[in-house]
């Protein structure tokens, strides 16, 4: 398998300049790009996020959340997050779609390139950012609308043309959810189970026609059943979208993910807790026959 | 080699016998709670009785219909009543955006801009802690001092409005706001931040999440704080005494550039006039105002249950 760094017409983008976040002709420029690209075959390896030496430093706190963080995320690839609690997993996430620049003081040091585009350069406007790096969160997190109006919010504040009702129809069939609503779209998304508010909150999502999804945990607040919904779900989505995950499950990084990264913390002489990553390899090598002792450790249920 | 065997079932008294000095202390500090309850409440049945046996003879559609009059016999609250109305309507009008947009700036913008890390966050910071402060302090200014800054600056000096409705209602609205900016902080607070991040998380901008996302949700907590803040100015007469309203206006008011009329006016100039039937009068009025009060929070209430979404 050869991995490249990223494909010609990429290359080409950040050369001309021309860059995912330059505003309203974003989308069609995105097209045309995608359009001229070579032929994508199963030997080529698209680079969607390039992170490099990542820092990232809370206010009023001593010591990074995580520090020295460097790896690659493919496309059409679900690339999963793992390690013991407070290593900093989240934080790297909340990175990936600034979702950080929402507390004050943060402070963000080397590199996340997105397309082989700064995610934090001078000119990158967090908020379009966020149109084309989707997120779903822990805790299911539905407005208290109605479940139309959950899918509409999207689409209506990025001005999305077409029609709503098909716009609607078409994420929600996405989100593997179609079925189950389509009788009731006017009533509040409250009502539905915990399982069902977290697809939606997936579907609300994908209604945005995003490039990347975010997902922090999306499954800890659900029972066995609904997390096996919505594992089906991401390897469905796989195909069209690039996924990072966040989980605390470790049979669930190895059933679905690609890549695995595995977090530690270490502790300085104050408590300050940094994580880091130790090892980044293909899911399989990183269950089976991993090279860092710690990780090893860790996925055999020694540690953690 | 051994066996488990049963250790014989014999009763032993574990548990030690009740403590009776603390269970009656116990009951003694439940009734000293109910008694402080009472207290509060005898209170209030005693106003209810008092204001009723005086002022329930004297109700009828007449006496809301009427004018006021030198004579009790023809005397009504038309006049007043119309002119309460008038008050609300400028209050409400004014406290609502500007008690809102506050409470938005304090609880959404504020922290935001109050960046420790540079010189002019902390001003900005200081400045908010500053406003912080003085809002709780303001709602706890006594009215007959709002009383003298609405004659100072509304009703005379720079804007020179008059004795008219729109100076006491912008007057009673100064009065209230504090509570009503506090009450849509708790409003806008009780809306949990995972509905901003996932409003964020879409790519709407700070505004449009707080437009479409935030403040709807917030409404139900809003409308109570605003009609909890109505009912008290509803009830105000010191301050409006203060601007020089007159206490004895037959003419009904049309708009808010009529003179000033209020309920609780007219139930002064009634308590403070000679002879049983104009205190007769002010008891019945005293009834108008109780009832329009009620319904005030009634509504409050049900827009709190009705409206008042679980997280």
């Amino acid at each position: 398998m050869i991995d490249i760094e990223r494909d010609p017409q990429t290359a080409d983008e950040k050369a001309g300049g021309e860059t995912p976040f330059r505003g309203m002709g974003e989308t069609a420029s995105m097209d045309t790009a995608q359009a001229q690209a070579p032929e994508v075959t199963e030997t080529v390896r698209e680079v969607i996020f390039d992170v490099k030496e990542l820092q990232v430093t809370y206010p009023n706190a001593s010591a990074p959340a995580v520090d020295k963080i460097s790896f690659e995320m493919g496309k059409n690839e679900i690339t999963a997050l793992i390690g013991p609690s407070g290593c900093g997993k989240s934080t790297m996430l909340r990175c990936l779609n600034r979702m950080n620049d929402l507390i004050v003081g943060t402070n963000v040091t080397g590199q996340i390139l997105y397309h082989g585009e700064d995610l934090y350069g001078p000119n990158v406007d967090a908020v379009q950012v966020r149109k084309r790096i989707g997120m779903v969160f822990q805790k299911p997190n539905p407005f208290p609308k109605s479940i139309y109006e959950n899918i509409a919010f999207g689409p209506r504040i990025i001005g999305m043309e077409g029609d709503m009702d098909q716009i609607v129809e078409t994420a929600l069939r996405r989100g593997a959810l179609w079925d189950e609503v389509k009788d009731r779209l006017k009533d509040n998304a409250f009502g539905m189970s915990g399982g069902q508010q977290q697809r939606l909150c997936i579907a609300r999502c994908l209604a945005v026609a995003p490039d990347v999804i975010l997902m922090d945990e999306p499954c800890s607040a659900l029972d066995p059943i609904s997390t096996g919904k919505i594992e089906d779900l991401m390897i469905e989505l796989k195909q069209d979208y690039s996924i990072v995950i966040v989980t605390h499950n470790m049979q669930q990084a190895a059933r679905i993910s690609d890549k695995t990264a595995f977090f530690v913390v270490s502790l300085d002489e104050n408590d300050n807790r940094t994580g880091t990553v130790v090892e980044f390899d293909d899911t399989e090598k990183i269950f089976t026959n991993p090279a860092d002792e710690r990780t090893e450790a860790y996925v055999t249920g020694k540690m953690g | 080699m051994s066996a488990t065997v049963d250790a014989p079932r014999v009763a032993v008294q574990v548990i030690p016998p009740a403590d009776s000095r603390a269970k009656l202390r116990e009951r003694a500090f439940e009734a000293a709670l109910i008694f402080a309850l009472l207290i509060s409440l005898a209170m209030l049945i005693a106003l209810f009785i008092d204001v009723f046996t005086k002022g329930l003879p004297g109700l009828s559609p007449e006496f809301v219909t009427d004018k006021a009059s030198a004579f009790p016999a023809n005397a009504g609250i038309a006049t007043s009543l119309l002119g309460t109305l008038w008050l609300m309507v400028v209050c409400i009008v004014f406290i609502v955006p500007i008690g809102l947009a506050s409470a938005v700036y304090l609880e959404e913008y504020g922290t935001d801009y109050a960046d420790q890390r540079t010189w002019t966050g902390r001003m900005i910071g200081r400045f908010n802690t500053f406003v912080e402060v003085n809002i709780q302090n303001l709602a706890a200014v006594p009215s007959i001092v709002y009383g003298i800054l609405g004659l100072a600056f509304l009703v005379r000096g720079p804007l020179d409005l008059g004795k008219i409705i729109l100076a006491g209602g912008l007057t009673l609205g100064l009065l209230v706001l504090p509570v009503v900016i506090i009450a849509g902080r708790e409003a806008l607070r009780a809306v949990p931040s995972s509905i901003r991040e996932g409003s964020m998380a879409l790519g709407a901008t700070k505004w449009q999440t707080i437009w479409r996302q935030v403040l709807p949700a917030a409404v139900p907590g809003v409308a109570t704080g605003v009609i909890l803040a109505l009912s008290r100015a509803i009830g105000e007469t010191a301050p409006l005494l203060l601007l020089g309203a007159a206490t004895f206006n037959t003419q009904n008011p049309s708009g808010i550039f009529s003179a000033i009329s209020a309920l609780p006016l007219q139930i002064n100039t009634w308590i403070s006039a000679p002879g049983a039937d104009f205190q007769a009068l002010a008891a019945s009025a005293i009834i108008v105002l109780l009832v329009v009060l009620v319904l005030m929070n009634s509504v409050a209430i049900y827009l709190r249950n009705r409206y008042e979404q679980k997280w």
